[in-house]
């Protein structure tokens, strides 16, 4: 089961400037019955992208055609509350590749990473440069660099350095997965059982 | 440099370390729904390999099953088969299941206490956030996604970076009416809903040690919504006393070795925390919610803030809270009519709570107004409900006692608080629609929220105490 590989992409995105864009609102949990991966991302953000009657809600952004692209843009805090990993399906499935904030909560950032979706943490104000880049031009392209932890506003050349863990880094570079790790390194987690004083 | 008690833990859990990444965490206790592991048991399959460890994954169905007629088949085609699921995978793969109707199935987050399956100095995990709970025995617990939670079934271990260390310490006396829900939503509100992210929190301080373990239970399963990765609380003489005899506890021998070894669990004098905040329990007061984030919280006689007092980043988010809930900045939250009264879940759906609020309506009357959802949080709980005559109290007082489950909690299952009404609940997320689509969550202890359901609107439960 292995991860897309992640080099380089240079796209238009999509911007949510939102604060606290929790688990429930990128998935609502009626929609989590599913026993398979497949097929979230047509339910991403169900109750901003619909109305009642299901209906598209015209002015949300992911109706809105004038934005597109594989990065979806968001304010702080992006991913907050429950550990669904649904939240990273819907928004992989739905075809982005990198989410860009500036700030993300823990969980969804590790199920991201998992989903060979790259959450990219940058600073307040080049989130705000990138805001205001896609306002002056709906087309506004980022280059997101995994391999050199870059993103850069295409236009103006504009750049800021993010960070991510090394070994992740790898995974996403080579589209491993962390069970293949840990199933190579069985043998150390059967010498650790053995050696624990207190076993619990 | 002395040892937190968090580091005492997972140290004894790392399995290895990976150069300039993630360590490789043993896990104790494996607790699964049947939500967030179908994709995980798929995944197995897909692998063609086995359980691992069988014997420390424990599953039962929650958040899905319906809170009436348990007896009945599941209506909700989907919501039947991702309990069928659970029952098959597990079944296949040698893994303890209580299933609907067992005598053990409930919220996994009220089942793993009350079985003894939590124990101090434990890793914990489950493919659900609220695993912060049991962080209220002294261990390390925490949720994971289904990747995860595959990882955990084929090598019970994962691979997770170290959080850094916060200490919240509250001491003092609480007031009258003032329970372990309102300290925790106290703290949350003064540091956000993402003030923890990237932490481990320890609660420390009398306001903690003089809980039951119930109560400790309701502030441990709240770390998550600051942020924060889990939170843990010493063990002491009252989490030995809860444990012990419990079904699954250890027992004997066995006991007297893990009761020698829990009793060094605690943080060194020496050791440091890379952020402490301390706080008054004086000043804390009955809590409640009026946004979208649980860190939207006021004392229950204070008012909502006013849109000069938000931080000028955040007031488009304030103010898309507020339209949603549909209230006004600067309004006083006492008096605000509601709709329905939601009592239950892992945060409050333990004995306690129940005992808690039918004390509180015994001899009284539910408003006409107000639809209430009494939902115990295992069968457990259900059953010494029954027993304490809880069951009775609440039906003169115009309640009823439905059957455990998640249920208006996440409203996976019917139990959905209609669009546009307002219902306070004893659960952890007043999120958009998370009680059912277009609802709007007040978050509150169970003594308010008899308050609410005795009068129909907000009140403050001291004045009926
Ligand atoms: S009761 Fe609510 S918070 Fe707890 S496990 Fe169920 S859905 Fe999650």
């Amino acid at each position: 089961m292995s991860i897309q590989k992640f080099t380089t992409i240079k796209t238009s995105c999509v911007p949510l400037p939102v604060e606290n864009v929790d688990t429930d609102q990128i998935i609502p949990a009626r929609f989590l019955k599913a026993t398979t991966r497949d097929g979230f991302g047509k339910n991403l953000f169900r109750d901003w992208r619909y109305d009642k009657q299901n209906q598209p809600v015209t002015d949300f952004v992911l109706n809105n055609p004038t934005y597109s692209g594989s990065v979806l843009v968001a304010g702080k805090n992006f991913g907050s509350g429950s550990s669904r990993e649904h939240a990273a399906w819907a928004i992989e499935d739905y075809g982005f590749r990198v989410v860009v904030s500036s700030f993300f909560a823990d969980i969804f950032k590790n199920n991201a990473l998992n989903n060979g979706v790259l959450p990219v943490q940058v600073s307040a104000e080049f989130l705000q440069k990138i805001f205001d880049a896609i306002k002056n031009d709906a087309k506004a392209k980022v280059e997101v660099n995994l391999e050199k932890q870059t993103i850069t506003l295409v236009a103006t050349g504009e750049s800021e350095n993010f960070e991510i863990n090394p070994y992740k880094k790898e995974c996403l570079l080579n589209g491993y997965d962390d069970i293949d790790y840990l199933l190579r390194n069985k043998d150390k987690i059967e010498a650790y059982e053995q050696n624990r004083e207190i076993n619990l | 440099m002395g040892k937190t008690l968090f580091d005492k833990v997972w140290d004894a859990h790392v399995v290895s370390e990976i150069e300039g990444g993630p360590s490789v965490l043993y896990i104790d206790r494996h607790l699964i729904h049947e939500v967030t592991s179908p994709q995980a048991f798929a995944g197995l399959d897909a692998r063609g390999i086995s359980v691992f460890r069988p014997e420390k994954t424990v599953a039962t169905p929650d958040h899905n099953v319906p809170t009436i007629d348990q007896h009945l088949p599941i209506k909700d085609v989907l919501s039947k088969t991702q309990v069928e699921t659970l029952a098959k995978n597990t079944e296949k793969h040698g893994v303890r299941h209580y299933g609907l109707n067992h005598p053990y199935q409930g919220v996994v987050h009220v089942v793993g206490p009350e079985l003894g399956l939590t124990l101090p100095g434990m890793t914990i995990v489950c493919g659900d956030s609220h695993t912060a709970t049991h962080g209220a025995f002294g261990s390390v617990a925490f949720g994971i996604g289904t990747s995860e939670v595959e990882m955990v079934l084929s090598t019970q271990c994962i691979l997770q970076p170290k959080p850094k260390r916060m200490k919240i310490n509250v001491d003092g006396e609480l007031g009258k009416g003032v329970t372990a829900k309102d300290i925790i939503l106290y703290i949350i509100s003064k540091i956000s809903a993402s003030g923890g992210t990237g932490y481990f929190i320890e609660y420390t301080g009398s306001a903690f040690t003089n809980l039951s373990m119930e109560g400790r239970m309701t502030v441990c399963n709240m770390s998550i919504e600051m942020g924060a990765r889990g939170g843990l609380i010493a063990p002491d003489e009252v989490t030995f006393e809860y444990i012990k005899g419990r079904e699954f506890a250890p027992k004997g021998k066995e006991w007297d070795k893990l009761l020698a070894y829990w009793k060094t669990l605690k943080t060194d004098e020496d050791a440091v925390f890379d952020m402490e905040l301390n706080y008054d329990a004086a000043d804390i007061e009955p809590m409640i919610t009026y946004g979208t984030n649980p860190g939207m919280g006021v004392g229950i006689s204070g008012s909502i803030p006013t849109l000069e007092s938000v931080e000028p980043a955040t007031r488009v988010t304030f103010e898309k809270s507020l339209k949603y809930m549909n209230f006004e900045a600067g309004s006083a939250m006492l008096g605000k009519a509601i709709d329905y009264v939601f009592v239950g879940s892992c945060t409050n759906g333990r004995i306690e709570d129940l005992r808690a609020f039918a004390n509180f309506v015994k001899g009284k009357q539910k408003a006409d107004n107000v639809v209430a959802w009494i939902v115990p949080g295992s069968k457990q709980v259900e059953k010494q409900a029954i027993e304490e005559g809880i069951d009775k109290v609440l039906t003169k007082a115009g309640f009823e006692l439905r059957q455990p489950g998640c249920s208006a909690c996440l409203a996976m299952n019917d139990d959905k608080i209609p669009e546009g009404l307002y219902s306070v609940a004893t659960s952890n997320r007043n999120f958009e629609g998370r009680q059912g689509p277009g609802s709007r969550t007040l978050l509150a202890s169970p003594l308010t929220a008899a308050a609410a359901a005795l009068t129909g609107k907000i009140t403050d439960p001291r004045t009926l105490l």
